[in-house]
């Protein structure tokens, strides 16, 4: 069983992709899964669909639509190139802003429903022992989310180790650059590399079995604990 | 209708509320003027807008043409446009169910509004609710491993520590099991006999009203129905939450003697006195008594042969009918005191009672309720 350098570049690519990807979406998500849990204004259900949409969109549509938006004539890339970062279709930072989109609604909704299941008192708890807003936020909201936290965490990075057709869509396989391990594996498939494609197939499967076992963990140890 | 307020002084320092606020239903209105000290009560059935007055004055809930002044502070006043939010607000509030964070210990949760309270007395306010609520051996816990009362007793202690104004407790026993009740209600009057704050306390059980309050607000679907000083709004006759099976009057006393051949202590108060079951305490004690209007008949002559102990003189004041047609409850005057008594109207035609009517009240069996 021989791993080549192509290989491990894929496999180095799609653990900075899943990382990085997974610490915007803690950045991006938290705001807005709160501002879904608690907020009254009739956006919220529109704006939940669409963070949602990812779920049910095949991912070459996602694809499609980023690449064209990334791309010299699309709005982010007018503007990218604008603030003279160049065009970001076929780079590493395109693939970023695609896996953020594409992961999005999976680290969303865990911590949705956690802020959800806290409902009001907790806040108002803090508000009446003199915690303004934010420091309520972060002194209470968070810590008591932290099992829906860590869900979204796990699945954000998960699922983008997963993806594949938005990868393909706009990041154009380039090795090195954006080539991951699912395309890899497509990639040696195609060749007719049945050992290589096994060896990173496998890698894959143990991967999300022991994904999946963390979660089950994090539910049975945290999920004790009344929030 | 409304018992007159006459605490005075009292009141110029005290609480003032007055606003609407409107639910489905009906709408919430209030206009309030509060003691600068002891234990405020809210009765009234479910559903009557009890905890949504405390969520008015904690500025949980904003509402409209509101007024909330705590003292010399001014919390809400709409025609100025004033509301301050709630963590602006020197206010001490226990929920209904145990509000802990149970993500910090017992210490942490303690601490939390300490943290925020710039002031240096803070951390000696802390020692003092510790000591004052015997919490002292439960700072290293973690709340789930707590009973219902001690949560509540160190949510009370939390409330506390965070030098409030005005302490609202928002049914703070109905979530305990009625034993385990016990072991809050001693630290609740000691607060109430100790601390110079005044607490508004929401309660629908009738015994916590015996219990703790000194003033009462009685609540009815969103209307004040009545307020007041505690033993004349329980005494009035026609509030239907007061009367009913449990109509009862309270008698503010003092243990005067104790009779230890048959186990019985006589607890004196402005009009008379009463034996009552020894229960042990000091002599000199103020105690509080509860005389069930059910427990209490009258005759016009004193009594002599009956196995009734207690006899207090008094005069008729007032009459009303009853829940059952059968009956009327009779206020009686003794002394400074007021005492109820549920007999039937034959009965009262055949005594000719009427107000004015002087009686003697016979007293079946009476409640230590401290």
């Amino acid at each position: 069983m021989n791993v080549d350098a192509g290989t491990l570049a894929a496999i180095r690519l799609t653990v900075q992709l899943a990382g990085l990807t997974t610490l915007c979406l803690l950045i991006i998500a938290t705001p807005l899964a709160w501002w879904l849990a608690r907020s009254k204004s009739r956006w919220r259900v529109p704006v939940g669909a669409l963070v949602t949409l990812p779920l049910v969109l095949p991912p070459s549509v996602l694809g499609f639509y980023l690449l064209l938006a990334l791309g010299p004539e699309g709005p982010l890339g007018q503007l990218t190139q604008a603030l003279g970062w160049g065009v970001l279709s076929f780079t590493f930072t395109g693939l970023l802003i695609g896996s953020i989109f594409y992961s999005l609604p999976f680290a969303v909704q865990p911590m949705q429903h956690a802020f959800e299941a806290m409902g009001d008192r907790p806040m108002e708890v803090a508000a009446t022992l003199r915690a303004r807003p934010v420091d309520a936020f972060f002194s209470v909201a968070l810590p008591l989310a932290r099992p829906g936290i860590a869900t979204a965490a796990i699945l954000g990075f998960a699922h983008t180790v997963g993806e594949f057709g938005v990868v393909l869509m706009i990041g154009g396989n380039i090795p090195g650059r954006t080539r991951v391990v699912s395309t890899e594996i497509y990639g040696h498939v195609e060749a007719m590399e049945y050992a290589q494609a096994h060896v990173l197939s496998a890698g894959m499967l143990i991967f999300s079995f022991v994904v999946l076992l963390a979660l089950a963990r994090i539910r049975r140890s945290w999920g004790r604990v009344p929030s | 209708m409304s018992v007159s307020a006459t605490e005075g002084e009292a009141l110029a320092e005290g609480i003032e509320l007055r606003f609407t606020l409107p639910r489905t239903g009906f709408d919430l209105e209030v206009d309030l003027r509060l003691p600068a000290r002891g234990i405020t009560v809210l009765h009234g059935p479910s559903g009557s807008g009890k905890t949504s007055v405390l969520r008015c004055v904690a500025g949980l809930e904003r509402p409209h043409n509101g007024y909330v002044r705590i003292g010399d502070q001014i919390w809400q006043d709409d025609r100025r446009g004033h509301f301050l939010p709630t963590w602006r607000r020197a206010l001490g509030y226990v929920f209904q169910e145990a509000s802990l964070f149970e993500h910090l210990d017992v210490r942490a949760n303690l601490h939390f509004g300490l943290r925020r309270d710039s002031d240096s007395r803070a951390r000696q306010s802390l020692a003092e609710a510790i000591e004052l609520l015997g919490i002292g051996h439960l700072l290293g816990r973690a709340p789930h491993a707590l009973s219902g009362g001690e949560r509540q007793r160190i949510a009370i202690a939390r409330a506390l520590a965070a030098r409030p104004r005005v302490l609202l407790l928002d049914e703070p026993l109905s979530a305990i099991d009625h034993s385990r009740r016990q072991e809050i209600l001693p630290w609740l009057e000691r607060m109430r006999d100790e601390l110079e704050m005044p607490m508004i306390h929401v309660t629908h059980s009738a015994d916590e009203v015996a219990r703790l309050a000194t003033y009462l607000v009685v609540l009815e679907a969103g209307r004040v129905k009545a307020s007041g000083a505690v033993a004349g709004v329980l005494s009035s006759l026609d509030l239907p939450v007061v009367v009913g099976e449990d109509a009862a009057a309270l008698l503010e006393g003092e243990l005067l003697e104790r009779d230890v051949a048959w186990h019985l202590a006589r607890v004196g108060f402005a009009g008379g006195s009463l034996w009552v079951a020894d229960g042990g305490l000091p002599l000199g004690r103020r105690v509080r008594l509860r005389v069930l209007a059910r427990d209490v008949s009258i005759t016009t002559q004193e009594p002599g042969y009956t196995s009734i102990q207690n006899h207090v003189r008094g005069v008729v004041e007032s009459m009303a009918g009853d829940v059952h047609p059968s009956q009327v409850l009779v206020r009686l005057r003794c002394g400074d005191s007021v005492l109820l008594a549920r007999v039937t109207r034959r009965a009262m035609a055949s005594l000719e009672l009427g107000p004015g009517r002087p009686v003697w009240a016979q007293v079946k069996s009476v409640a230590l309720v401290q």
